[in-house]
């Protein structure tokens, strides 16, 4: 069964059915990434673009590898500036590449919906590798396949989501993602980073994604904590006084850990800012999988690869 | 000498509902009749027509002069009579900016020499609108302005503003703002509300509109200047207008008909769209019923466009960095029918209020009124007539809208300025 759909602009449109297939065929992929040779011929002859507007190392270098392992041939465009400064249109640049009959165009950009522009006037699979601050979505897999694979499930978990939420891809896919599946996810963070109003369109049925009052609120008996960077600049955006502030009200520590689970697990996007959100022994603990979830992370972005440009299901099982 | 027979003249200024001929003779009412027969005079027939004075749009933006690729004085006309627009009012952020009489004059020539709709110009509050210096308000009223603004760019210095409002005074002229205070949201793409914190797009709050109308209002009470509120948007701003008037202070305010029309929800729907982004952003459901109750109960006084023209490839930009406006001019009276009218929120007499007697009161213009001895400027429309709106027919040379190919009940038919016909709609 190949997913049904023509890009992966985020994870709010996916049906739960789609989310667990791309989980599955991930987790086959996570196999092709142990073996000796970690390579299979099924995209061979395709075409993947790699247009980052933004500044990314682990995202691009992700998929450059998640594209070769396939087969693909993966071209990499670092766009450094929007096409607005850059006096070229994004309509423009999207045209111009789809001229070249790339299979697939993975796009970063710092715009919200970028990516949905584009993916309207392109042939190209679209697979959205972030914009702006609204949704991430191979992260909220890559995630999703970590947590998966430490707890066996995702139903029923509860995920404690904290930091800067409201400049966050990241916690928007996941908390579409995760609620989508049956967790619960608590979103806490500074006041004056949370967006409030986003659990009401955002999950679906009431209570499974909420605002919790405080952070030792939300992280209290969690399964899985998740925190998010904090982009150093929002300090002189006046969203909070001092990294120092900061790092005491809302920094995960090892006290504050010990009010979630015994076997909670700590997860980051990264990169992460040592001593800001998170203390290096927490990061560098035995209950961080924040390195699982980069290994995951080119399975989750082969599984995308592979469903959009056109492979089939029973392939990739095949020994 | 022009007859229109058999329509239903409606013109709130004299309380006139029903069917009778119109005739006009050297550009002004010779008399209004049941059954007038005048030899030798041209005919047009409004049968199951409505007549009404001429519909005045108080806020447009014409581009010109600096921005012609966007629209003309001229192209802006052509589209205002083909909307049913006999007058429009433009806005001062030209390039230069229409800070003092040289610019005032040279709009009034272009708006003359269109030979179309009247051209009203609107002058700056302050020079380059910078917010800083009042600009030379009373020259530019003898040249011809209307009413002052700094639309676009808000006066956000209380002080300046006080001056400003008490010296309109001195030359009877109303202030006009733009009502947005910063709220730290500069940058803003979008409402800020359940669909902002969805799409991840930064929200300019409702409450950027309030606090700027709440000081408006106390500034009008404080310095007994006429003001008027550009394109409120908020449910709070329209309680703020309402209890002003209650007061009996001098404010007024106009209301886009996409903020009757659409919300945030839609911003959503259209999948980062371009033209569902303008200023100020498309509101909450509960905003429009708000509006939707201050366009029934009369606090809103006009229905104004801000007709904003933007180049295709402006507008082709990433959400957050596309420029703020959508075109209304040819949409607006039939979305007013659609969804005002046909809704049953308002009468078609209430809307002849909201678009032509009401306009012409609030900035005292010698239109809005079929009384015999006035200017002939009459629109006639049909209000069953349906359309789909179709963007490359439009006379304005941007087709920046959200309501392409849209089907509405209610169109214009046609539109006369001073006694000429200078449209008349395909099937009119």
């Amino acid at each position: 069964m190949p997913l049904k759909r023509k890009d992966l602009l985020g994870i709010a449109d996916l049906s739960p059915e789609e989310i667990n297939l791309l989980l599955d065929t991930a987790e086959t992929f996570r196999d092709v990434n142990q073996r000796q040779i970690k390579k299979v011929p099924t995209l061979r002859g395709k075409t993947v673009i790699n247009l980052f507007f933004e500044a990314s190392t682990r995202t691009r270098t992700s998929f450059e590898i998640a594209a070769k392992r396939l087969s693909a041939d993966a071209i990499n465009i670092s766009a450094s500036t929007s096409s607005v400064v850059k006096g070229e249109t994004l309509i423009d640049t999207a045209l111009n590449l789809q001229a070249m009959a790339p299979d697939a165009i993975v796009i970063r950009h710092s715009s919200s919906g970028a990516p949905h522009q584009i993916a309207k006037i392109v042939n190209a699979a679209v697979i959205n590798a972030g914009d702006g601050a609204h949704e991430h979505p191979t992260q909220a897999l890559l995630d999703a396949l970590t947590i998966r694979h430490n707890k066996g499930r995702i139903a029923g978990l509860k995920v404690a989501i904290i930091g800067d939420v409201l400049h966050s891809r990241v916690a928007r896919s996941n908390a579409h993602l995760l609620s989508k599946l049956g967790a619960r996810v608590a979103l806490a963070g500074p006041r004056t980073l949370l967006p409030f109003g986003l659990e009401k369109l955002i999950a679906p049925s009431e209570g499974f994604v909420t605002f919790a009052g405080n952070i030792n609120e939300a992280i209290k008996d969690a399964d899985v904590v998740m925190m998010l960077r904090i982009q150093l600049e929002r300090q002189s955006g006046g969203f909070f006084p001092s990294l120092r502030e900061y790092s005491i009200h809302y920094g995960l520590n090892r006290r504050r850990l010990d009010l979630a689970k015994p076997d909670a697990i700590v997860l980051h996007p990264g990169p992460i800012n040592r001593g800001v959100e998170i203390d290096s022994d927490v990061a560098d603990g035995p209950f961080s999988l924040i390195l699982n979830q980069v290994e995951n992370g080119v399975a989750a972005r082969m599984a995308v690869l592979y469903l959009l440009a056109g492979g089939e299901y029973r392939e990739v099982v095949r020994p | 000498m022009l007859l229109i027979k058999n329509g239903t003249i409606i013109d709130p200024s004299q309380s006139l509902e029903k069917k009778k001929d119109l005739l006009i003779r050297d550009g002004r009412i010779e008399a209004i009749d049941e059954s007038l027969n005048v030899e030798g005079a041209e005919i047009f027939d409004a049968m199951d027509l409505i007549v009404a004075p001429g519909f005045i749009d108080l806020h447009v933006h014409l581009r010109e002069p600096g921005f012609e690729y966007k629209e003309t004085i001229a192209s802006g006309a052509r589209a205002a009579v083909a909307g049913g627009f006999t007058s429009v009012c433009c806005m001062p952020n030209t390039k230069p900016v229409n800070d003092n009489s040289s610019v005032t004059r040279f709009i009034v020539e272009q708006g003359r020499a269109a030979k179309l709709a009247n051209i009203f110009p609107i002058g700056a509050i302050t020079q380059g609108s910078n917010g800083e210096q009042l600009a030379e308000i009373g020259e530019m009223k003898a040249a011809g302005i209307v009413a002052i603004s700094d639309d676009g760019k808000p006066v956000l210095d209380s002080g300046l503003m006080r001056r400003a409002m008490e010296y309109s005074r001195d030359f009877d002229l109303p202030v006009v703002d733009h009502c947005e205070d910063c709220c730290g949201a500069a940058g803003w793409a979008m409402h800020e509300g359940e669909y902002s914190a969805l799409m991840g797009l930064k929200g300019l709050p409702g409450a950027a509109e309030d606090l700027h109308v709440a000081r408006d209002i106390m500034l009008a009470e404080l310095t007994g200047a006429r003001v008027h509120i550009a394109h409120i948007s908020t449910a709070r701003s329209v309680d703020l207008a309402r209890q002003a008037k209650q007061k009996g202070l001098a404010v007024t305010c106009e209301v886009a008909p996409h903020h009757f029309t659409l919300t945030d929800k839609d911003v959503y729907e259209s999948g980062y769209n371009t033209n569902f982004k303008m200023a100020p952003p498309l509101r909450s459901q509960s905003d429009l019923e708000a509006i939707i109750e201050g366009l029934r109960d009369g606090t809103i006084d006009a229905i104004a466009t801000d007709h904003a023209p933007h180049h295709a490839n402006e507008k082709m930009l990433e959400f957050d960095h596309a420029p703020n406006g959508i075109i209304g001019l040819e949409t607006a009276v039939s979305l007013t029918l659609d969804r005002l009218v046909h809704r049953g929120v308002i009468t078609l007499s209430r809307m002849v209020e909201l678009l032509s007697t009401n306009p012409a009161r609030v900035f005292k213009l010698d239109r809005g009124t079929l009384k015999v001895g006035a200017v002939a400027d009459v629109t006639i429309f049909d209000p069953n007539r349906k359309i789909n709106v179709d963007v490359s027919k439009f006379q304005s040379k941007s087709r920046n809208t959200p309501f392409g190919e849209w089907e509405l009940k209610g169109a214009p038919v046609a539109a006369i300025v001073g006694g000429r016909v200078v449209w008349r709609g395909e099937e009119g």
